[in-house]
């Protein structure tokens, strides 16, 4: 079931192999990577299903879409392959599990959804989302996480039924068929991944910062230029969703954001390191860490922009201490807004 | 017994006893008696014993109960979130059934009956209320923009006559509107209510909101912090809302939007957090923005500072029933050589309870010499140093 | 009895004597579930003379006395077994003097592990004393005399092994010296003397009332980090203390495990440091002691955002005490079973066994004690205190448990009077009769804390 969608032929004849070639945490040349293609293709032991530190950046290599990073972590779970130690992988299954608490409840456009993360409904606040309904709560968490612990499986399980309750309890009765996603873990999830697994998907995405755009619009005469510049810290969901990043910019221009030129910006984006804690690469974590916050301070930013918790809540600190300021982008904008 | 329900889910941890860093004795209660029944955990227990008619009603136990001063440390610090915040509810719910057995110490009693009878704890005529005012020639209120109601401290105490005259002082200077009952003010009760005498509080809040509302009063400033908490919490649950301010956010609002820059000498001073303002209401810096507005002012904290301040020992009606008082160990004598051993040359207070035991403790201690009380707006009329 | 409240008013201050049935009713029980035993008397000493008058007092009028700290044993120690006096202690509570070269500090036996805190904070900054989970309110003079062990227990051994001296008052009412203070002016150590410390540590307070101790101090570093390590094999549990301890650089190190995670260990691992790049390199250190088990799969590091660091850097860890709301009834009591680290898959299994038996959620942590030279296992129960039966069914998987330790080949540890004496049931005849020996000498007229260590 929920069979992967990707198409052998097309790694068969493509010449750059983006996926591996522009991997920043494996270095490769062209032939090697070709080898290591072949024998992920033909679900044969590869370094890279060990060495890969699941920062879902080949998804938006590939030129042509064709998933090399969900058949990595197919391949991973074929092959026994343990990215994080299988304790602590249980243990968050055990954690991260619903909890079959959800209860039936009466939305309306817009509705924002929190994922599993009910504590940051106190993000949901102020004029940017006045009106808003939210949903939240382990019953309806996105599993999208499961990719960094080779756990499609889970995905595969644990979505569809994520999917069915947001249906059953909240869209049954509304009269709402659309869901603005707060993280881009759960906007990747319904709309990248969910397709690339034939997962049907009831209702249609709008990505926070699309959301923030239209708010800010409306709001516009109330917005006083933060006049700051910023780094951003892309987060690994966005690698599903590239197509949405246009929108960080269109948001800093319209707060008045200077998003800092730097080199681990954009699609050079490096990870917050979370995955690379878990999977216990330590020191590969204190070396991309140093690297990204030397970056943007080099660069120098005075914030340093999230949009994922997990992210913000990995890195604020070292971030605090190199003298920025972390901030999740909703709040960036309260500012703009003088809240 | 309302709250009974909590009163067996207390643990006798005692975090409540302390301040969050565990300085030192922080239950003004328990800090004088020092037996474990005087601790927040101690009442808890003995409450639910009492219920449990494992213990009778006693003098003893009502010494106990009546020796809390309402100071809200045990709220702040319990570690049970779960029923924190009805510890000194339960508290005064305790007192509350002493009071309908007349089982009160004779000192709480005559409290209540002068206030009853009087409208103030000293048996004082209500005609002479704004004596304190005379010199001022204040106007009676009469739709001002503000009603200051000074309170029965502020009408009759010395020291809180004192207070009462630098503040509107000040306010007539800095041309605030505003104006007295006089005496058709009475005891606002928040120390009746602390006192678990409902029916008592509820007569009294009914009458004042009443007075206030034929005076078409909107706007109140309190003198005491005491007043405030009630006016703005309690009054409003009896339907009488107003918008209710204490006299350090007006001096904040007059002086303090300024840094003060210090050139030449500096007097250290420390500010005491009235529990009323500090913890019940969760204001620490308008005050604290007046002193530093001040020139020549160095503010220095005591180690137990805002919301882990030590209590003077006044509140819960101890400021006349004196329970907590005498020895080196009453909770005012303590605060004040906290005081002094910041260096600090004055002990700045906003609360007319507050100066008036500090004021007795700075004597029994014998340190007149060193350590100055004042409240806050006799430091802003004096401008110090 | 005589009445002797005078005669105590006398000594101590009226304030401080009190027969009253308030006072005996709170002094006669503690947080757990031992039934009540109450006082005739309980008293406020604030001098070691004025407890030295006690004790004579109470020697010619052949009274029990219970000298009493903090109260928080859980276990019931300071309930008056035979009646008499309850002693609290918390008015001596002055700290005498902070030695910072030889790194200890002499204090009364009434202050609080809280205050000793505070104070280190404020005028040493750079030392710290072991701090054990306890509410902050116990005593320094209560934790070392049951042996209690805490933060810096894994690299220093139990809190009685950090003790350096004391003053005590014998139940005869002599004033004693032990340690270097003996001796000298300096409170250094109990080497090189004759070490009588051990006729107080462990006694339950049935040897004599101490007065003043002096207790070691550590480096308080500026950087704090913590690990977290989780199995799900308690197989493994044992060996992963050994490294990690091997490696000498965690400070405290425990193993919690609980019904809410059923299945899984995690060993906690705290450490600090002066710089940053120490940090680092001691991290590194325990990561490649428990390297191996990462390579077979079987344990792995947890992530520990920093915003969560905090709660398990606390000292003390309120949550621990918050344990007592579990039931939403405020109390929980524990058996802490002192064991060598072998046997702790074991003990674990007994744990749960014991559990599902009474059917209670299960609550076990552990703390390492010295380098991974034995631990200690607490098996702990919450229960509603407004229940009966739910006190009953802990008293009742509190003493199975007791049974069960002592049968694996570990001891209770603070035991409960009646633990005591199932203790005494396996212990050696002729070390049981050398305490009873010691005790008579020390104690003609059987007035500390009577009904303690007994059959
Ligand atoms: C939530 C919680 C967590 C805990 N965590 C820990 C922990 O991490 N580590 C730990 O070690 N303990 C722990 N404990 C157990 C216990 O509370 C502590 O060991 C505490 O420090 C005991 O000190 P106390 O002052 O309460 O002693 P008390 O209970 O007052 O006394 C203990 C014993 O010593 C005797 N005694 C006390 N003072 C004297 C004296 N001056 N002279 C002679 N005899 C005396 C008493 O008679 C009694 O027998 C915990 C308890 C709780 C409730
Ligand atoms: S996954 Fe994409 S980039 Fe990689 S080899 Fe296939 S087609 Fe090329
Ligand atoms: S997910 Fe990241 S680390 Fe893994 S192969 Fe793709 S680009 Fe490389
Ligand atoms: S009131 Fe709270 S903090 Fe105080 S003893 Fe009870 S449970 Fe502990
Ligand atoms: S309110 Fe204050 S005086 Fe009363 S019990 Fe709590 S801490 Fe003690």
């Amino acid at each position: 079931m929920y069979e992967l969608k990707y198409d052998k032929d097309i790694c068969a004849t493509c010449e750059t192999i983006d996926c591996l070639m522009r991997c920043q945490y494996m270095e490769m040349d062209l032939e090697s990577a070709r080898q290591e293609r072949e024998r992920i293709l033909n679900g044969e032991d590869s370094r890279v299903l060990t060495d890969c530190v699941t920062c879902y950046a080949c998804e938006e290599y590939c030129p042509f879409n064709n998933h090399p990073f969900y058949l990595i972590v197919d391949r991973q779970e074929e092959k026994g392959i343990w990215p994080v130690p299988k304790p602590a992988t249980n243990q968050q299954l055990v954690i991260m599990a619903p909890q079959s608490d959800i209860a039936p409840k009466k939305i309306q456009s817009p509705t924002i959804n929190m994922c599993a993360f009910s504590m940051l409904e106190g993000c949901i606040r102020g004029s940017l989302f006045e009106g808003t309904s939210i949903i939240s709560g382990s019953d309806i968490f996105c599993n999208i996480m499961w990719l960094h612990f080779a756990k499609n499986s889970t995905i595969r399980e644990r979505l569809p039924k994520a999917i069915d309750n947001i249906r059953e309890y909240y869209l049954k009765d509304s009269d709402v068929d659309e869901l603005v996603h707060f993280h881009d873990e759960c906007y990747g999830a319904y709309t990248h991944l969910a397709p690339a697994f034939g997962i049907e998907v009831p209702f249609s995405s709008i990505h926070l910062f699309e959301y923030l755009i239209r708010r800010l619009d409306d709001l516009k005469d109330r917005i006083t230029p933060i006049n700051q510049k910023v780094a951003y810290q892309r987060p690994c969901s966005s690698r599903l969703i590239p197509e949405t990043q246009h929108f960080v910019d269109e948001i800093f221009t319209r707060i008045g954001a200077d998003r800092v030129d730097r080199k681990y910006d954009r699609e050079n984006a490096l990870c917050c390191t979370f995955a690379q804690q878990a999977q216990q690469r330590d020191e590969t974590a204190d070396d991309v860490l140093k690297r990204n916050i030397d970056d943007m301070v080099e660069a120098g930013a005075a914030y340093c922009v999230f949009n994922c918790p997990a992210c913000f809540f990995t890195m604020s600190e070292a971030v605090t201490n190199s003298g920025m300021m972390p901030i999740l982008m909703s709040d960036l904008c309260q500012i703009a807004l003088g809240e | 017994m309302e709250y009974a329900e909590i009163l067996h889910r207390c643990f006798r941890c005692g975090f409540c006893k302390l301040p969050s860093d565990y300085t030192d004795i922080n239950c003004p209660s328990y800090l004088k008696f020092k037996f474990e029944t005087y601790s927040p955990g101690g009442r808890m227990w003995l409450l639910k014993a009492w219920l449990n008619k494992d213990i009778k009603t006693t003098p003893r136990l009502a010494e106990i109960l009546f020796s809390c001063t309402a100071c809200g440390n045990c709220v702040e610090h319990c570690v049970f979130p779960a029923f924190k915040e009805d510890l000194l509810n339960a508290f005064i719910a305790g007192k509350g059934e002493l009071v309908n057995e007349k089982a009160i110490p004779p000192k709480v009693r005559d409290y209540f009956e002068a206030i009853y009878l009087h409208g103030n704890p000293f048996k004082r005529l209500r005609k002479n209320r704004a004596n304190w005012a005379t010199e001022l020639n204040l106007e009676s209120f009469s739709g001002q923009t503000y009603l200051f109601y000074v309170g029965c401290l502020g009408s009759y105490d010395e020291n809180g006559q004192k207070m009462a005259y630098h503040t509107a002082k000040l306010m007539i200077d800095g041309g605030v509107s505003f104006g007295i009952l006089g005496d058709k003010e009475s005891c606002d009760g928040n120390e009746v209510r602390s006192m678990g005498e409902m029916e008592l509080f509820k007569h009294i809040a009914e009458k004042n909101i009443q007075e206030f509302r034929n005076a078409g009063v909107e706007n109140i400033i309190t003198l005491s912090p005491h007043a405030y908490h009630s006016f703005k919490n309690d009054y409003s649950q009896l339907g009488g809302h107003f918008n209710v301010y204490h006299y350090s956010h007006i001096l904040k609002d007059l002086i303090g939007k300024k840094e003060a820059v210090t050139s030449g000498t500096s007097i250290p001073v420390t500010f005491h957090d009235p529990c009323y303002l500090g913890r019940h209401n969760n204001d620490y810096q308008a005050a604290r923005d007046v002193l530093r507005a001040i020139p020549g002012i160095e503010l220095v904290e005591m180690d137990r500072t805002m919301n882990n301040a030590l209590c003077c020992g006044g509140g819960g009606g101890n400021f006349y029933t004196d329970i907590l008082g005498g020895g080196p160990d009453s909770p005012a004598r303590v605060r004040v050589r906290e005081a002094l051993e910041t260096g600090a040359e004055v002990l700045v207070v906003a609360c007319p309870q507050c100066i008036l035991m500090f004021e007795d403790a700075i004597k029994s201690e014998g340190i007149s010499e060193k350590l100055n009380v004042m409240d806050l707006s006799e430091v802003v009329q004096s401008g110090l140093p | 009895m005589k009445n002797i409240d005078k005669e105590l008013a006398d000594i101590v201050g009226s304030e401080f004597v009190s027969n009253h049935p308030e006072e005996k009713f709170i002094y006669s029980r503690d947080m757990g579930t031992m039934e009540p035993a109450f006082p005739d008397l309980v008293v406020m000493p604030n001098t070691t003379e004025e407890i030295q008058k006690i004790v004579q007092l109470a020697n010619r009028e052949e009274i029990p006395i219970t000298p009493m700290g903090g109260g928080l044993t859980l276990s019931g120690l300071v309930r008056p077994l035979k009646g008499g006096i309850v002693m609290d202690l918390k008015r001596m509570n002055r700290i005498i003097a902070v030695n910072e070269k030889s790194r200890y500090v002499i204090t009364e036996a009434g202050t609080s592990q809280g205050m000793l805190q505070a104070y280190l904070k404020k005028h040493h900054p750079s030392l710290k004393h072991s701090v054990p989970d306890a509410p902050p309110i116990a005593t320094i003079a209560g934790n070392v005399l049951i042996h209690g062990s805490g933060h810096i227990s894994q690299s220093g051994g139990f809190h009685s092994e950090m003790l350096n001296g004391m003053e005590v008052v014998m139940p005869t009412g002599e004033v004693v010296r032990i340690g270097s203070c003996a001796t000298s002016p300096y409170w250094f150590s109990r080497a090189p003397l004759p070490d009588l410390a051990g006729l107080f540590l462990g006694w339950a307070g049935t040897t004599g009332i101490v007065t003043k101790l002096a207790i070691k101090l550590y480096p308080n570093r500026l950087f704090n980090d913590v690990k977290a390590f989780v199995t799900e094999d308690s197989e493994q549990v044992a060996e992963v203390i050994h490294r990690v301890t091997g490696t000498q650089v965690a400070e405290d190190v425990n193993v919690v495990m609980s019904s809410r995670m059923p299945g899984f260990q995690i060993v906690f691992m705290t450490y600090s440091a002066d710089t940053k790049e120490e940090l680092t390199w001691k991290r590194n250190l325990i990561r490649a002691s428990l390297k191996k088990f990462i390579d077979d799969n079987v344990g792995g590091f947890m992530v520990v955002l920093p915003v969560l660091k905090g709660d398990f850097l606390e000292v003390p860890m309120k949550n621990i005490t918050q344990f007592a709301d579990e039931m939403q009834g405020g109390g929980f009591e524990y058996i802490g079973a002192i064991m060598p680290i072998e046997l702790f898959s074991e003990a674990y299994r007994t744990g749960i066994e014991i559990a599902d038996h009474f059917g209670i959620p299960h609550f076990i942590i552990v703390r390492v004690v010295g380098l991974g030279h034995c631990m200690m296992f607490a098996y702990a129960y919450a229960f509603n205190r407004a229940d009966e039966a739910d006190i009953k069914k802990v008293q009742a998987a509190l003493e199975d448990t007791n049974r069960k330790v002592l049968q694996m080949g570990g001891i209770p540890w603070k035991a409960e009077a009646p633990a005591q004496k199932q203790i005494i049931e396996h212990m050696d005849p002729n070390t049981f009769a050398l305490m009873n020996r010691i005790r008579a000498v020390l104690d003609p007229k059987g007035i500390m804390n009577p009904g303690n260590w007994e059959v």
